[in-house]
């Protein structure tokens, strides 16, 4: 019944957004059954590509209408299924949107389309010697709609800040299909902060069809340091005593043994043979403050154990530091048939603690667990490695993966850094917050989406019922009365 | 703008039961001229919690409040049967220095959470007075000239516990700093100003205090608008990462002195010196003389907020920074208007300037003034917000012009408080 609801559809789809931007072809649908989580599959009743604001605002007042849930997607490279599509409903494909509208290099903004990758914000902004801070290792396919989505972060957000830092206003287009500003480029809130606490709600508050970002001038140097250790204790111990300085580095990085064998199996990093683990520090900023720093870092570094430290300050030394950590993900996939991507955190000073704790659980279950993770904020990225052909070794996987996240619940941590809740982890949401925790935070939900239709089945495990909420305002402010303010 | 309701004592017997430390409100705890039937002050969450409850039941108005600073910021409370006061609740209840995290009850003064922050050689990166308290911050946004590099109370924001009008507890975010885990209430009640429910907990990001720090300062004539707009944007882009860019103009638009721009580095004793010689050099080639280098601290801009119960008229103007000019010519052109001299400044660099009339002014010319600023400054990207105003010029020009996003707003109100029984009437917005 529903799908003739949604067959229904078609025709006002097409007539908005024109025939060629709706997909109706099984076939063609299947290109979209999954993002970059692809243990989670769902094929679209449709998929629809709209090329403006308007577009998609319509889509999204057809579909309110008719009762079908939508869900947006970007590029399609989120981690925790937060795209993953409805066989009950409509995906909204962003990817058309991908104009950058505007850029002020004296106010230090971009206007931009959802669909336009991070780093072309960057590469559009670098002749005015501005760039975009945050840099999720996807960045170079990944969407910008999709970043505000997720509040991604990436290497750099130890001291520049995640996405949220970073857009200072949101066109979006409401669940019921209304075309909305939330903040106004400034920077400066006003009222409630609705652009706040809609980065990072993971599409299901609405979806974004413009953004304003801030810009930030170049830096006007970086410096890059690896170092190696012949453990990562030795490793995080050169962390703490870094931070402990009162050095606030751009990036924090370290790999384990493990990660840098796949590394150096996919990318030949020629990262120093033997080490336990590497360390990549990036400093940046004005020279007369990094050349500083460098110095007290590499001291740090060599008091910590180093047993060889390569620097670079130019950018394609730079590029070779980090190949090794930009491909470890992709890498592993050299050293083990499958992976899961974990995503946890813990208050930096338990980093050993939990390190200790993923070394035990892999011990005991005979699952290899490759770790990389930004030590600067204690985000763990550990890649659980099993072989999909060996019966029980995915189950057992995913028992360790998850007792993963207890371990960085236990230590005061969350159970994702900068993927998100998506489908992947509304199970453990429960584990991380109490039933009223939960049950507040859907008060924004059922606020913005009282239908329930936008991006339904993600993030929340059970989802609030919206009731209407009876008007209880008593004697109306004078001005509200003379219809000249509202109060709130 | 109400007189004073009638409680029942039955309401008050239920709020002593769940909260021991009640008083009858007396003449000191009016706010903006509404004095309330009860002062009740929480030692904890749980007892915030039962006394919402309480208040729940017996449909009373709530207002909270820390220590009072930011109590004449906005519209008087349309009601306000009880304040909690957040007096009890001051304690710094973790401080994870190697995290560079603290964990901290909304009643703790910022001044005692620096002096405590300070024994590891960190901050809470807020220019903030500091009597303020933790949830006073919070609640109504408040941020200094650092905000140009820290950002405001929600940026720095990792965890909160509230409760909410109908005395649940909830809480969001956690104590890492990177975390994108449910949906962050700490955003929305960032500048909330207690209409969404009680902040009872906070947790920050902290940062490193520097080693060292110098403000570089450099005087406009009056008339160079384009200079000021020249030399803000320049610092504000420049790769020597100030920490604040100040725009401070004492006399205003019609006095014969120039407006200054102000400029904060913050780092090493080996790197400031010479950030600080090259941000001078900026400075002058847009026109600024003389330039100096100074190590203390300047621009405190809280000191010319106005006091409750004698409020003079605060305007908040935020902006496109290349629009600078724009904004400064407004304010000239309203003041001339109006016939009022309006004493400016604030973190230009960070798009936002405010600007301030003596408590002196006739109500009707600091309507004129607002209303002359909104016309003028109405399409541009911004907004011109009166942060405290005597109440006939409140009434008159509204706290706020339109809102972006003000239909989502009221359903968020709806949803946490359908009541509207949390601090009534203190928030207003346009259409």
């Amino acid at each position: 019944m529903t799908m003739t609801i949604i067959e229904g559809l078609v025709p006002r789809l097409r007539e908005i957004c024109g025939a060629g931007n709706v997909i109706t072809d099984p076939l063609e649908l299947r290109t979209y059954e999954c993002d970059g989580l692809t243990s989670h599959r769902s094929v679209p009743a449709l998929a629809v590509l709209p090329g403006t604001a308007e577009e998609t605002a319509a889509v999204v007042a057809s579909c309110a209408a008719a009762g079908v849930p939508f869900v947006a997607r970007g590029s399609g490279t989120g981690l925790s299924g937060g795209a993953l599509p409805r066989e009950d409903g409509v995906l909204i494909v962003m990817s058309r949107m991908r104009a950058i509208i505007e850029i002020d290099p004296a106010s230090r903004r971009a206007i931009i389309e959802p669909g336009v990758t991070n780093l072309s914000v960057s590469k559009a902004a670098a002749p005015f010697g501005l760039f975009y801070a945050p840099d999720p290792s996807s960045q170079v396919v990944c969407s910008v709609g999709g970043n505000v989505a997720e509040n991604s972060g990436g290497a750099h957000c130890l001291k520049h800040g995640f996405t949220v830092h970073h857009v200072t206003g949101l066109q979006i287009v409401t669940p019921a299909g209304e075309l909305t500003w939330l903040g106004d480029g400034t920077g400066v809130t006003t009222g409630y902060d609705l652009l706040g606490a809609f980065t990072g709600s993971e599409g299901t508050l609405g979806i974004v069809t413009k953004i304003i970002v801030k810009l930030m001038p170049l830096p006007e140097v970086v410096h890059t340091l690896l170092a190696a250790y012949a453990t990562t204790s030795e490793g995080g111990q050169a962390v703490s005593d870094i931070i402990g300085a009162g050095i606030v580095p751009a990036a924090i990085e370290m790999m384990d043994a493990l990660s840098i064998e796949a590394a150096e199996a996919a990318v030949q990093c020629n990262y120093p043979a033997g080490a336990g683990a590497v360390l990549i520090v990036e400093l940046d900023g004005p020279a007369s403050e990094v050349e500083a720093e460098l110095a007290t870092v590499r001291s740090l570094c060599e008091k910590a154990g180093a047993t060889e430290i390569r620097a670079a300050d130019d950018p394609a030394q730079r590029a070779v530091i980090w190949a090794g950590r930009k491909s470890a993900f992709a890498a592993v996939g050299r050293i083990s048939p499958s992976f899961i991507v974990q995503d946890g955190v813990v208050p930096r000073t338990s980093l050993g603690t939990v390190l200790a704790r993923i070394a035990a659980l892999s011990a005991e279950s005979g699952i290899r667990v490759a770790n990389v993770f930004h030590a600067g904020d204690g985000n763990l990225h550990p890649l659980v490695l099993y072989d999909d052909a060996v019966p029980g070794q995915e189950a057992a996987a995913e028992e360790v993966s998850g007792a993963i996240l207890d371990a960085c619940l236990e230590q005061g941590g969350s159970i994702t850094g900068e993927h998100g809740v998506g489908v992947d982890k509304s199970r453990y949401m429960p584990k991380m917050f109490g039933a009223d925790d939960l049950d507040t935070m859907q008060l924004v939900r059922c606020a913005f989406d009282p239908a329930s239709l936008c991006n339904p089945g993600k993030v929340f495990p059970t989802p609030r019922l919206c009731g209407e909420v009876p008007g209880h305002r008593r004697a109306p402010h004078p001005a509200v009365a003379a219809g000249q303010a509202e109060i709130f | 703008m109400s007189t004073e309701r009638t409680v029942a004592p039955a309401a008050g017997a239920a709020l002593a039961a769940a909260c021991p430390a009640l008083r009858e409100g007396s003449g000191p705890d009016a706010i903006a001229g509404v004095r309330p039937a009860f002062v009740a002050s929480p030692a904890s969450t749980d007892e915030a919690s039962a006394l919402l409850r309480a208040a729940a039941g017996h449909g009373l108005t709530v207002v909270p409040r820390g220590a009072g600073t930011g109590l004449g910021w906005g519209t008087p409370p349309a009601s306000c049967d009880l304040v909690v006061d957040m007096s009890l609740m001051d304690g710094i209840l973790e401080h994870a220095a190697g995290d560079l995290v603290a964990r901290i009850q909304a009643g703790a003064s910022i001044g005692k959470v620096a002096s405590v922050l300070a024994t590891a050689g960190q901050q809470l990166a807020l220019d903030v007075p500091p009597d303020a308290t933790v949830g006073g911050v919070v609640a109504t946004g408040t941020a200094g000239p650092r905000r140009f590099r820290y950002g405001a109370p929600r940026d720095l924001l990792i965890g909160i516990t509230v409760v909410r009008a109908d005395g649940v507890v909830a809480r969001s975010g956690g104590k890492v700093v990177k975390n994108v885990a449910g949906y962050d209430l700490g955003k929305l009640f960032s500048g909330s100003q207690g209409t969404l429910g009680l902040i009872t907990e906070a947790t920050f990001r902290l940062h490193p205090l520097p080693a060292s720090v110098a403000w570089v300062t450099g005087e406009f004539g009056p008339s160079d608008l384009a200079g000021v707009t020249s030399a803000v944007a320049s610092a504000a882009g420049s790769a020597l990462v100030p920490s604040a860019v100040e725009l401070e103009w004492t006399g205003g638009p019609r006095s014969p002195a120039g407006p200054r721009v102000g400029v904060l580095l913050e780092g090493s004793r080996a790197g400031v010196p010479e950030r600080a010689r090259q941000m001078a050099e900026l400075l002058a080639s847009a026109g600024a003389t003389p330039t100096t280098a100074v190590s203390e601290v300047l621009f405190r801009w809280w000191q010319p907020v106005p006091e409750a119960g004698a409020p003079g008229t605060v305007v908040r103007i935020s902006y496109w920074v290349r629009e600078l000019g724009e904004v400064l010519d407004a304010l000239s052109t309203a003041a001339a208007g109006a016939g009022v001299l309006p004493t400016v400044g604030g973190p230009a660099g960070a798009g936002m300037v405010y600007a301030r009339l003596d408590p002196g002014t006739e109500p009707d010319s600091a309507t004129r003034f607002v209303c002359g600023l909104r016309d003028r400054l109405d399409g541009a990207r911004g907004s011109v917000v009166v942060l405290a105003a005597p109440p006939p010029v409140m009434a008159a020009a509204g706290a706020y012009g339109p809102v972006p996003g003000a239909a989502l707003m009221r359903a968020i109100k709806d949803q946490f408080d359908p009541d509207h029984r949390m601090a009534p009437g203190r928030l207003t917005g346009g259409s």
